[in-house]
């Protein structure tokens, strides 16, 4: 087991390795570029020439990508140009991170709380009208942009009904203490129950808009699953035993059709962190996705590439620790 | 050979009341707008408490329908089941999905054909065992592993404490089977069906398997309905044996006069087609030409007409009436050993 894991974490190292050549070489090719962004109409080519030097953007690709991994290997990445301009790109990363945690997190449990039991119903009632409804549900649910469903949600929410906040993490001249930078957590920490409950109504509209690709895949994998589960041989030996409805559910059945359900998760952090930049930016709420919107409009290349690396660090890790519980489910990995 | 089949059919214990007494089951099969298809066809059996009783015959000749039937774990979806099935005065069919989970694995238990994907891959044996305890003895868990243990080794497997943490994929294919049995088992039910248990094993192990079932049937007494294709198996252990074609039963006797004289085209065919050691050298085997998908319906032929050596004109006009009685019966126009 520790073997698998460090030969993962030695292959993560590469996946990152590679990414950060793609991303550096991927930015630079783009039309544009920080000299624009900063200077705008009114560059003379003088001043042009003299931002490209200071910002080292005149020297031969292969220079620029060396120079860059020799500072970040020392833990620099360098300054934003114009997101927080001379602010440290890590830094913001760092600062935008817990936002993108906490709306994540509560879009993944929505996710998994709706499509793992309604999985199993719908496929309990195969045929039936509920089956039919949630399966044109999760359809809708696939293929409406999340961008759409905010501003929908949004509007009839927040807007019409008045029933949530419309966008931000927290109430405007709500003095709350921070400790982990998760709004809810840091109320429930400080025992400052106004702000933590305020924090999660802030949530519930990006969570759920954020929610709905994920919920779609987890639902239509449980239910396909469940499907094969119940066909085989060892569900009707438990029934043959007269076990309890219940034992047989938890035990047969979910238990052996949750594996594959749990690879989906893993690889619906993917889909949470691109789904965050729509999310983010509808409901203006400052985390990674956001700042990856605004980078990319101001081409601040050090920023996107801190954001976008880590991004794909955190995928990669996120599967490993899918990959792990696995094996601490299913006993047949465990043993090979 | 021309002993009379009541001093073998009358054994002492065998002359008691029935324990299962199924009167003319009928499964059939059939979605909305298709063509129904009748997988059992009317069919009787008595067993009898300590009885061991053969349903024998091919693939798709019913008798798998029948047990899961009588066990109430076929789909309820898409088929209907009628006839009756009394166990210990009870009719089976009639009663409540709840009632029948009450009786399923502490009354009536069952060995199924795939050892490997009978058992829930990532649950470990002893739980798989001591569940059963656990749903009808009230044990807790840890009341019931000792016997778990006790049950392992009982079935033989060496070890047995050691196995209770194991998952099915480390046991090799007869340990497996004998786990089943142990589950099977546990409740010390008083009808145990057994669905060609031995099917997917290997043949030294297949002996094994039979001589334990055999002997635990001599020593807890109870019931045993075994459903296999192999008449090898059921000379080794059956008292009775129905031979069953297309869903219905055609011949009955007890397994020495349906050895040494069969009636049945049907049962002399499936014995002449059992490879012999004592059969002289480069004598092909002598298989029953056709399939069953050559079969006719039941309600105005005989079914196996088409592959019948026997058959008459009258086999493919009228449906051959059952002849006979609990103990002994034949369906046929034609049997064999009677002169045209």
């Amino acid at each position: 087991m520790l073997r698998f894991v460090l030969r993962r974490l030695i292959q993560m190292v590469g996946v990152v390795l590679v990414l950060s050549v793609l991303v550096f070489v991927w930015l630079r090719s783009l039309p544009g570029g920080p000299v624009s962004a900063l200077l705008g109409e009114r560059g003379t080519p003088e001043r042009r020439a003299a931002l490209e030097k200071a910002l080292g953007l005149d020297q031969p690709l292969p220079v620029q990508y060396l120079r860059y991994m020799e500072r970040a290997v020392q833990g620099d990445f360098g300054v934003s140009t114009k997101v927080l301009p001379g602010e440290d790109a890590l830094d913001i990363f760092f600062a935008r991170l817990p936002a993108t945690i906490e709306l994540s997190f509560f879009a993944l449990v929505i996710a998994i709380a709706l499509g793992i039991p309604l999985g199993y119903l719908a496929a309990r009632r195969k045929g039936t009208p509920l089956d039919t409804t949630t399966v044109i549900f999760s359809l809708v649910g696939v293929a409406v942009p999340v961008f759409f469903t905010g501003f929908l949600l949004k509007y009839f929410f927040a807007v019409e009904w008045n029933l949530l906040p419309v966008s931000g993490r927290q109430s405007t001249g709500l003095d709350a203490t921070r400790v982990t930078g998760l709004f809810v957590l840091d109320g429930i920490l400080t025992r400052e129950w106004d702000a933590a409950w305020d924090a999660l109504k802030h949530l519930v509209l990006p969570a759920v808009a954020l929610a709905t690709i994920p919920f779609a895949v987890i639902f239509r994998i449980t239910r396909a699953s469940v499907l094969d589960v119940l066909d085989e041989d060892y569900v009707r030996t438990a029934e043959a035993k007269g076990l309890t409805a219940q034992v047989i559910r938890g035990r047969h059945v979910l238990r052996n059709a949750i594996l594959p359900v749990v690879t989906t998760v893993g690889l619906q952090v993917g889909a949470l962190l691109s789904g965050a930049v729509l999310t983010e930016t509808v409901f203006s709420i400052r985390g990674i996705g956001d700042a990856l919107a605004t980078a990319f409009r101001d081409k601040d290349y050090p920023v996107l590439q801190v954001l976008i690396i880590a991004a794909a660090a955190i995928y990669v890790l996120v599967n490993l620790l899918v990959d792990i519980a696995y094996a601490v489910i299913d006993p047949r990995i465990r043993t090979r | 050979m021309s002993t009379p089949m009541s001093t073998h059919a009358v054994h002492p214990v065998h002359s008691s009341e029935p324990l299962l007494s199924v009167r003319d089951l009928r499964v059939t099969f059939g979605r909305r707008g298709e063509q129904p298809f009748k997988a059992v066809d009317g069919i009787s059996f008595d067993v009898r408490p300590g009885q061991t009783v053969g349903l024998v015959g091919e693939s798709g000749c019913g008798k798998s329908v029948t047990s899961l039937a009588i066990m109430g774990l076929l789909p309820t979806r898409g088929n209907t089941v009628e006839g009756s099935a009394v166990f210990d005065g009870e009719d089976l069919l009639r009663l409540s999905p709840g009632q029948m989970r009450d009786r399923r694995g502490r009354e009536i238990a069952m060995i199924f054909q795939d050892p490997l994907s009978s058992l829930n891959p990532v649950v470990q044996i002893g739980r798989q065992v001591t569940e059963v305890m656990e749903r009808h003895q009230g044990l807790s868990r840890k009341e019931a592993m000792p016997k778990a243990a006790e049950l392992l080794e009982r079935v033989g497997i060496p070890d047995p404490k050691a196995r209770l943490v194991n998952y099915p994929h480390q046991l090799s294919g007869g340990m497996r089977q004998r786990a089943l049995i142990a589950m099977a088992l546990a409740c010390k039910p008083r009808l145990l069906i057994a669905d060609e248990p031995t099917t997917a094993l290997d043949v030294t192990i297949q002996a094994q398997i039979l001589a334990l079932l055999k002997e635990l049937v001599v020593e807890t007494g109870t019931a045993l309905v075994m459903i296999t294709h192999d008449l090898g198996v059921v000379a080794g252990l059956c008292d009775e044996v129905n031979v069953l074609y297309g869903g219905r039963i055609v011949e009955r006797g007890d397994r020495h006069t349906l050895f040494s004289r069969p009636r049945h085209p049907y049962t002399v065919g499936l014995l002449n087609s059992i490879p012999r050691l004592d059969a002289p050298r480069g004598e092909a085997l002598s298989p029953i030409p056709g399939s069953v998908a050559d079969n006719l319906p039941w309600d105005s032929a005989c079914a196996f007409a088409p592959r019948c050596p026997n058959a008459l004109d009258v086999c493919v006009q009228q449906t051959p009436e059952w002849e006979g009685d609990d103990v002994v019966g034949l369906r046929c126009f034609n049997p064999m050993g009677v002169s045209r």
